[in-house]
This record gives structure tokens, C-alpha cells and sequence, in this order.
């Protein structure tokens, strides 16, 4: 196949999170959600889906470590349209398919993109897995790291990359705290000194509304990126 | 050419979605067909001389600069099953996301823009040795190659094996691996007087029904 | 050369060539024969201008009910056997209809030569011609050396229904060395290309990723360019120790391929014909 040259050359955007599809029309900005098993990221997917479906176009790709366990929950809650959930397989390494390998989440990602367009939000939710696993830059924009008290109120301490560099950093399940034991002030406390100004909530999502103050920072981001990708 | 070229196309963490991917071992693990080192060997033994000779041969005869629309119409006839095909071709995209970003190319660009839903991974790999300078040859191995280092990883997490009892089943399987990319290289060399049916199409019937049979799984670590 | 590579080399080289423009020598021994079929459609009725019996392959016509033709093949005397060269060429003609059966298995013996015998298969059907290939199965018995290829063509509107069934050995043997090739071009293009090989020195034929114990193979074809282009895939019995099957559709559609392996050759026939029901019921 030699045919005359293509007019441009290959297309950064078919490779890396650049902003703009490959119509030149705004892609979704891509949210990821990591943190360790059990602390609530599914729990709180569902909940950021049916606090902002309302207002904008939402889809989910979920990373199980069991494939679509997840998504499946999602669906049986029913926060979303099927078609707007996808399950990604990470065989048997959750962290490689957000981090090392992030083609599979590309992929599943850009299909959503193609058969839901115009999409304003992609939240993408990493398989439960240690304290170590972030999100690339490739894949996502922005990242929330999902921890709980019931696990330790010595894991904001304990510190790790999720911790220390994701750019929300959310400790769930503050209903339990008189439960465990947990000192919330020492969390926040330990918390502020692995991240600095890095901003950190505290939710429990058995209380009505408990997901508010992560909807409002993830609307925050949302308009600021449509600000940005408008110029 | 660039030898190195030849390593980052081998690496298990180029990052083009094989590690999602079990060649067929989970479900043969699920069946218990493979439980320990030794019928893993056997097992990667037997998918080399068959699936990984026919890939080596679609992968070499691609980075010979043979029509890859031909070649992706050549491997659609060598897999028989829908669920492998649909792997591969997933696969095919993912490898060509990297490849394009890794050994940009004119012909990765054309193939992209005919088969945008993605062509036969090895196919993909093909092109990408031939923008990088590589042979059929080292496009046959690095096929051979991932054909075996695949599975093997995939049961070190499955079964827990020791990683160095895998690392040591390669190593014995490369004399395979040398015979297989050789044939899949002359077989790529006849394509040019005898057209792709020249190619390899071995098969083994029963990674077919097994492929088929795990995509059909609702709980399963691997995509495949 | 390894031991690797000189099999994976010989392989290529047995079935690679299906052209049939060059001869293979042979063996001394060896027996040498062509059979040949040509149905052709009348106006009326198929009739079958040329049925050429030879060497071990006895022709005869059979009696139908409607406008097709049945040939039987009879075996004539015990072949293949090492060295022999052996082809049948069947050719239907546009708008014909054939059947084609064996009146018992196919085996394979040691002869008395260890050289392999080829044994090549050459099917063709023109425009809206109908063809159905079932002979019974291939034995492969102990120290055989069987080089096997069926290579169809069809035209663009021809219809097929072929079944291979492969037998590993005879009750309670090893297998000889069986290498055998399906290739099916339609329209000249590629549709379905197949080759296994199963008996020593083959590496890791008996293993996890290949036969696993099992010792029938087979597969039933079927193309028809009316059959409608959506079908799942259909999985008979899912566990792998006592035989399991899969009706897949190609990719080029209009094809289904049931692909099976099995204990015993009892076993392959159920499989095989489960699938058939499934494939015409869809």
C-alpha cells in the first residue's frame, strides 16, 4: 500500500490525554478514582452519578479486579444508562491498567466518547489496590484517592503516591469513626502535612447528600475544563 | 536497524495490552489442564508451535512489506472463533496506539485509516518492526516471543508459581522459539511467488473452543 | 538445523503448496492415483459426466431421491500407506448438486516405507452449485506418516457442507504422524485455513494447549450465502475432559464452523452432529 503521503502527521491526541477529539471538538474531561479495596470508590461512582447526571453527560469505566463485579453493581443501582458503563479486564493487575498500560482504559474511554457524544464527564474507576496506585496523566486529568477511616487512622500518615499527589484526597466513612477508634483530627492533621495545599474531604455516604462537597469539586474542574478548552 | 528497537517491541511492558491477556491459560488453568510448571511449559510448548507460528508468520510477512489488508484478510481465515478474533483485533489497536506514538509511520497510518476498528495485532506489530528498521525475522520473534512470555506471566498470577521456574521454562522453549520465527520468516519470504496462503495456519482446535468458551465467563481476570 | 526447526520447516513444506503444479515424487513403493468427479447440471438434474475410479478409490454412483448425485467411494484396497501419492478431485459445475461419502473410515498404516503419504483433496464448486463432503473419519494408526490437504473452492454463490473427523490411533494405540491442511478460498478469497498436526515428533501435540488426551478431532463446515449473517456462538458442553464443541461463524458470515475434540470417535459424531442441528436450525 503506497499511496500519496498523508497531508499531516500523526495526531498526538490518538496517543495522549490531549484536550481536543479527533473532530477538534472537546473531548470529556476524565476523572479517575483510586484507593484500596473497600473504601468506597464504587459507593461513591454512584453517588457522583446521581448527584450530577442531571446536569451533565456522564459515563463510567470501571477497572474490577473480578471482572465487572463493579460495573455490575453500577447497573443493578441503576446511576446510569447501561450503555454508559464499561468494564475494562486488568488480569489480575488493576494498578498496570491505570498507571503502566493504560491502552485497554483508552480504548474503553474513547468508545464511550464515540458512542455517546457529546460526553462532558468520564469517571474512571481503578480496581481496589494498594496505597501505591495512581492514575496516569495520559488517561486522566484529574484524580481523586479514596481512603476510609475503618482501615486506620494512621494511613494518612502512612503516606504512598495516591496519598501525597492525588488531587483530591477523600476520607470516607466518618459515620464509623467513634465506631473504630479513628481520630479524625489526627487524620486531617496528617493528611495536610503529606499533601500541603492539596485539598481533602471528609464524606460519609450514608448521610444524605454525603457525596456534596466531592460533586462541587469535581463541577469546579468541570467548568474550569470547558472554560479552558472553549479558548 | 536498531537491535534495541527489537527489545522495546518484546517488552511484556510496552504498553500496548498484552498483559490483560492470558493466551488462553486461564481458562486452560479453570479446566485444570495447567496447575504446575511442568504443564504450563507443555502448554506454551503447544500454543508456540501452533498459534504463535501462524501470528510469527502474519507478523513477519507484515514487516516484509507485504499488503496488510491481504495479511488481515489471511489472518481473519486463520481464526476461526469470533472471540479470538475480536481479541485480536482489540489488541491490533491497542498495539497500534503505541506503535504509532513509539515507530511512527506512513504504513501504521494507512492501516489505521482502513481498519479503524483495529487489524489483527500482529499484523500492527509487523509494521511497527518495519518503521523501526527491524526484519520479518525480528518481527517473527518478538511474536514468537509474546506468544509464550504471555502466558507464562499470566499463570505465575494464577497459580502463584515461582517466577523464576517460569523464566527458566522460556529459557528452554527458545530453541523452539528460533525454529518457529525461521519457519514464519521463509514462510514470509514465499508470500511474494505464492501469496499469503503460503503463510503458516497452524491451529489447535482446542485453544479455539477454550477462547470461545472463557469469553462466554461473567468472572474472569484475564480480557482473554 | 534443530530438531525444532526441521519439523516446523518439513510441516510447511508438506502442506504448504496446494497449487498441485508440482508432482511430488513419491516412493518406489508407493502407490500413485487420481480419482476424479464432475457433476454438471442438465436443465433438469445433476448427472456426473466423468467418475474416474483409480488406485484405491472405487467410484460408484448411488441412487437419490431428488435432482442431486451421490457418489460413494470404496476403498478398493488398504491406503494410504507410506509413499503413496493419492488424490481425489471433485469438481460440481454451476447450478449442480453433489453428495460425496466413503463407504468406511480412511486409515492410515506404516506401509512398507516410514516416507510420509499425501494424500491431497481438491474440491470445487461453480455458481449456485451445492456440495456435501462427509466421508468417515481418518484413523491415523500407530507408525503412520500421513501428509493430508483439502483445498475447496467455491464460487462466490456456491453452497458446502464438509466434515472432517480425524482419529488419533486406533483403540489403545499411539497415533502415527498426522499433518493435515483445510483451506478454503470463496470467491478466491481466503474464508478458512487450517492446519494441525497431531503424533510424534510433533512438540507438545498431546499437551495442554493442543490435545489434552483427547483423541477424535473434527470439524463440520458449512457455507451457504443465503444463511443470514448473525449468529452467536454456540458452545456444546463446556468442560474439556469428556469432549466440547463450538459452532462459530467466520468472519467473512455466511459460513459456520463447528470445531471439536473429543475422547473417542463416538463422542466427535455426537458433538458434530449437535452442531449441525443447531447450524441448520439457525
Amino acid at each position: 500500500m503506497h499511496l500519496d503521503p498523508p497531508a499531516t502527521m500523526p495526531q498526538r491526541h490518538t496517543h495522549s490525554a490531549g484536550p481536543l477529539r479527533a473532530d477538534g471538538s472537546r473531548r470529556a474531561l476524565r476523572v479517575g478514582l483510586g484507593g484500596p479495596v473497600g473504601s468506597g470508590k464504587t459507593a461513591s461512582v454512584a453517588a457522583l452519578c446521581r448527584t450530577l447526571r442531571d446536569r451533565w453527560s456522564i459515563a463510567v469505566v470501571t477497572n474490577d479486579i473480578y471482572t465487572r463485579e463493579d460495573a455490575e453493581y453500577l447497573l443493578r443501582e441503576a446511576v446510569l444508562p447501561p450503555e454508559r458503563i464499561t468494564a475494562v479486564e486488568t488480569g489480575a493487575c488493576p494498578h498496570t491498567a491505570i498507571r503502566d498500560d493504560i491502552s485497554a482504559n483508552l480504548e474503553a474511554v474513547e468508545h464511550l466518547e464515540e458512542t455517546l457524544h457529546p460526553l462532558d464527564l468520564v469517571l474512571i474507576e481503578s480496581g481496589g489496590d494498594n496505597l501505591t496506585a495512581t492514575f496516569s496523566k495520559g488517561l486522566v486529568d484529574v484524580q481523586i484517592f479514596v481512603i476510609d477511616v475503618s482501615s486506620g487512622d494512621d494511613i494518612p500518615r502512612k503516606g504512598g503516591p495516591g496519598i501525597t499527589t492525588a488531587d483530591l484526597l477523600v476520607v470516607n466513612k466518618t459515620d464509623l469513626a467513634p465506631h473504630v477508634g479513628a481520630d479524625l483530627a489526627a487524620m486531617a492533621v496528617d493528611a495536610e502535612r503529606q499533601r500541603g495545599d492539596l485539598p481533602v474531604v471528609f464524606t460519609s455516604l450514608t448521610s444524605d447528600d454525603g457525596i456534596r462537597e466531592v460533586a462541587d469539586w469535581v463541577t469546579a474542574h468541570l467548568s474550569e475544563w470547558r472554560v479552558k478548552a472553549a479558548v | 536497524m536498531s537491535r534495541a528497537a527489537l527489545l522495546l517491541l518484546a517488552d511484556g511492558r510496552f504498553p500496548a495490552g498484552g498483559h490483560a491477556h492470558s493466551g488462553g491459560v486461564e481458562a486452560a488453568v479453570a479446566h485444570g489442564a495447567v496447575h504446575d510448571t511442568e504443564s504450563l511449559e507443555a502448554f506454551c510448548l503447544g500454543r508456540l508451535h501452533t498459534t504463535g507460528l501462524t501470528m510469527a508468520g502474519l507478523a513477519a510477512a507484515a514487516a516484509a512489506g507485504h499488503d496488510p489488508l491481504l495479511l488481515d484478510d489471511a489472518a481473519d481465515a486463520r481464526t476461526p472463533v469470533p472471540a479470538l478474533r475480536a481479541v485480536a483485533r482489540r489488541l491490533g489497536r491497542q498495539m497500534m496506539r503505541a506503535a504509532r506514538a513509539t515507530f511512527p509511520s506512513e504504513d501504521l497510518e494507512l492501516l489505521a485509516a482502513e481498519r479503524p476498528r483495529g487489524a489483527h495485532q500482529p499484523l500492527v506489530l509487523g509494521l511497527a518492526a518495519r518503521a523501526a528498521g527491524l526484519t520479518a525475522l525480528d518481527a517473527a520473534y518478538a511474536t514468537a516471543y509474546e506468544n509464550v512470555s504471555g502466558p507464562a506471566t499470566a499463570a505465575v498470577r494464577l497459580l502463584s508459581l515461582d517466577p523464576l521456574d517460569a523464566s527458566g521454562l522460556l529459557a528452554r522453549l527458545s530453541p523452539d522459539m528460533d525454529a518457529v520465527a525461521t519457519a514464519a520468516a521463509r514462510a514470509a519470504d514465499r508470500v511474494t511467488t505464492e501469496g499469503v496462503d503460503a503463510l503458516p495456519s497452524a491451529s489447535s482446535p482446542l485453544l479455539d473452543i477454550i477462547g470461545e468458551q472463557h469469553a462466554a465467563w461473567t468472572v474472569r481476570l484475564f480480557a482473554s | 538445523m534443530s530438531h525444532a526447526a526441521q519439523i516446523v520447516d518439513d510441516r510447511a513444506a508438506s502442506t504448504g503448496s496446494l497449487s498441485g503444479a508440482e508432482e511430488p515424487a513419491g516412493h518406489p513403493h508407493g502407490v500413485r492415483a487420481t480419482a476424479r468427479i464432475r457433476a454438471t447440471y442438465n436443465g433438469r438434474a445433476t448427472t456426473l459426466p466423468q467418475l474416474r475410479s483409480d488406485g484405491p478409490f472405487h467410484l460408484r454412483r448411488m441412487r437419490t431421491d431428488g435432482n442431486s448425485a451421490k457418489v460413494g467411494i470404496i476403498g478398493a484396497m488398504s491406503a494410504p500407506l507410506g509413499g503413496d501419492r493419492l488424490t481425489i478431485d471433485v469438481t460440481v459445475e454451476d447450478r449442480a448438486l453433489l453428495e460425496v461419502t466413503t463407504a468406511a473410515a480412511t486409515l492410515a498404516l506404516r506401509g512398507p516405507t516410514a516416507a510420509p503419504a499425501t494424500y491431497d483433496v481438491r474440491l470445487t464448486a461453480g455458481e449456485h452449485a451445492g456440495l456435501r463432503w462427509l466421508p468417515r473419519p481418518l484413523i491415523s494408526a500407530a507408525d503412520s506418516n500421513l501428509r493430508q490437504t483439502c483445498h475447496v473452492e467455491l464460487a462466490s454463490t456456491a453452497r458446502l457442507l464438509l466434515r472432517e473427523e480425524q482419529i488419533l490411533g486406533r483403540a489403545n494405540e499411539d497415533p502415527g504422524h498426522l499433518v493435515s491442511r483445510l483451506l478454503v478460498h470463496r470467491a478466491g478469497r481466503p474464508l478458512l485455513d487450517q492446519q494441525t498436526a497431531y503424533g510424534n515428533p510433533e512438540p507438545g501435540w498431546d499437551g495442554p494447549a493442543r490435545l489434552h488426551g483427547h483423541r477424535a478431532v473434527g470439524q463440520l463446515l458449512l457455507v451457504d450465502p443465503k444463511m443470514g449473517t448473525r449468529h452467536d456462538p454456540v458452545l456444546l458442553r463446556t468442560g474439556s475432559r469428556d469432549g466440547c464443541a463450538v459452532l462459530t461463524p467466520l468472519a467473512d458470515g455466511r459460513a459456520l464452523l463447528a470445531t471439536a475434540v473429543a475422547p473417542t470417535s463416538s463422542v466427535l459424531r455426537e458433538l458434530l452432529d449437535e452442531a449441525l442441528a443447531h447450524a441448520l436450525r439457525g
